[in-house]
């Protein structure tokens, strides 16, 4: 196999270099969200992508251009519904999924049938990524990185604790919300290589797998850019080599990287308990 | 004994219920106040009134002697989210220095010695590079007041500080409080479901009942009629 010879296609190099900037958004993103329990907002904001892209599809309109507002609407929506705790946020949220997922997959069937967009809009697709969404990619990663590196610090207090961080005088709603929009823009970008189906693995895996072994917060979050880089690469690689589905291929190494991490994690516990039994 | 916090006449509805009608308390520099009532009796809500978080209907929460409403030292009670959060003792501390930094982003060297000295002042150097999430509750309280020591240099405002510890570490956990108090001179202000403990450690309460709350000192309080009621019906019970 000769690595370097896959990415001298363009659509290749296009998606290598698309899909690493949007993994690392996803899981710098992620790392907040999971800690908050707000996973399933990026679940419900990929099903809400789904139907936006193929209603889209079907009435034969620009599909960034009618789904991006869609999903930004949603993500505010979403994360009231989860801040308000009267109504049942997990409940609330798979209501809208499916809902959405329906109301794609039914305006597809009803106007261009399930073609190969509706099944790569769903499943992701190796060859979806145009010379526009790599600029975007570019965009939004510009956009996350700065603001990792400028709040860095009320990212970190807001996702820790988010009464005291607005009772020493941080506006918590505001830091909610661009994560909440800069998720929304990462999903909807992301959806089309990953598939609605697994683009919200991209955010949720790395938070996760960092945190079986890492136990600050600057840890977690540079462990999970690293393992998201690295999950999608070999992802990519195994997804052209063996023609599996891309986005299918990328959750399967994440899976498999998570498993790793949870045996060391659970072995280094076992050797702190008796460290500090002493 | 300078005035640091004044309530006069203050309002709060929620959904469109008063829940406190007409309240009117003041705490001095130095004073331990603890606020008790039952569920339902507007803790909460006066809570995030005195922390600037939410205006009274009626009536005025001032904030005198320099005292900031983001320069209050909170210790809110914990998240199920935050007990396995990857943090390491240190971040959590110094998160504490949020609201000196305002549009900088980044903590200078006198905000890490601030951290440092607070860590000191606890008795926590041990966890310095320990994870918050395996702590005991008591370790993650002490790190909170740590992180409430850098927000607040005159004031502490302590929500429930005890809940879910065990009666040990619960003592130990008033008694730091009181010294911080009685050492160094730092107004605290707490929310309490123990009003034996209110009773046994601070200055001054107040007993939040609808229209009819009761503010005064610890002395007034055991002679007025509520605290006849709520405190004695306590004791006789605990010696039953």
């Amino acid at each position: 196999m000769d690595l370097f010879e896959m990415f001298e296609y363009d659509f290749m190099q296009r998606a290598l270099l698309g899909g690493l900037l949007i993994s690392l958004c996803a899981a710098l993103l992620g790392v907040s969200l999971v800690l908050k329990r707000y996973s399933m907002i990026g679940d419900g904001l990929s099903h809400v992508g789904f139907g936006a892209l193929a209603i889209a599809s079907g009435a034969n309109l620009a599909p960034l251009e009618f789904a991006i507002p869609i999903v930004v609407v949603s993500a505010f929506f979403l994360l009231r519904i989860s801040e308000n705790s009267k109504i049942k946020g997990d409940a609330a949220i798979a209501l809208i999924s499916t809902s959405a997922l329906a109301i794609g997959i039914t305006a597809a069937t009803l106007t261009t049938g399930m073609n190969t967009d509706i099944n790569s809009y769903l499943f992701g697709s190796i060859l979806s990524m145009s010379q526009n969404d790599v600029v975007l990619c570019v965009v939004l990663f510009i956009m996350v990185s700065v603001m990792f590196i400028l709040f860095y610090n009320k990212i970190f207090a807001v996702t820790f604790d988010e009464s005291f961080a607005k009772a020493t005088g941080t506006r918590a709603g505001i830091y909610n919300m661009i994560i909440a929009l800069l998720t929304a823009l990462t999903i909807v970008v992301g959806m089309k290589m990953m598939g609605s189906l697994l683009i919200s693995s991209l955010i949720i895996f790395p938070a996760i797998t960092s945190m079986r072994i890492f136990r600050s917060f600057r840890s977690v979050i540079i462990s999970s850019a690293v393992i998201s880089a690295v999950s999608f690469t070999a992802g990519l690689i195994i997804s052209y080599t063996f023609s599996t589905p891309t986005g299918a291929s990328i959750v399967i190494v994440n899976l498999f990287v998570f498993l790793i991490f949870t045996a060391t994690g659970a072995l280094i516990d076992r050797r702190n308990a008796k460290k500090y039994a002493k | 004994m300078e005035e640091l916090l004044k309530c006069e006449g203050v309002s709060f509805s929620y959904e469109n219920t008063g829940v406190i009608k007409n309240l009117s308390f003041c705490v001095h520099s130095g004073d331990y106040l603890c606020i008790v009532g039952e569920n339902g009796s507007g803790k909460s809500t006066l809570t995030r009134g005195i922390l600037g978080l939410k205006s009274p209907a009626e009536g005025k929460i001032i904030r005198e002697n320099g005292l900031k409403a983001n320069e209050i030292g909170y210790l809110p009670q914990q998240t199920p989210a935050q007990k396995d959060f990857p943090a390491n003792v240190f971040e959590v501390v110094l998160s504490g220095r949020l609201n000196s930094r305002g549009f900088r982003p980044f903590y200078s060297a006198e905000d890490k010695e601030i951290a440092v000295h607070n860590i000191h002042r606890l008795g926590i150097e041990e966890l310095v590079r320990r994870s918050y999430r395996d702590l005991s509750g008591g370790q993650q309280q002490r790190v909170l007041l740590a992180r409430a020591l850098c927000a607040g240099k005159k004031m502490l405002l302590l929500d429930e500080p005890v809940t879910g510890l065990d009666p040990i570490v619960t003592e130990d956990m008033y008694k730091l409080i009181n010294e911080l108090n009685r050492k160094e001179g730092i107004t605290i202000i707490m929310v309490s479901h123990d009003i034996n403990a209110s009773v046994k450690y601070a200055t001054h309460i107040l007993h939040l009942n609808g229209d009819k709350s009761f503010f005064g000192t610890t002395d007034e309080y055991i002679k007025s009629p509520m605290g006849r009621y709520f405190f004695s019906d306590e004791k006789t019970q605990l010696e039953d």
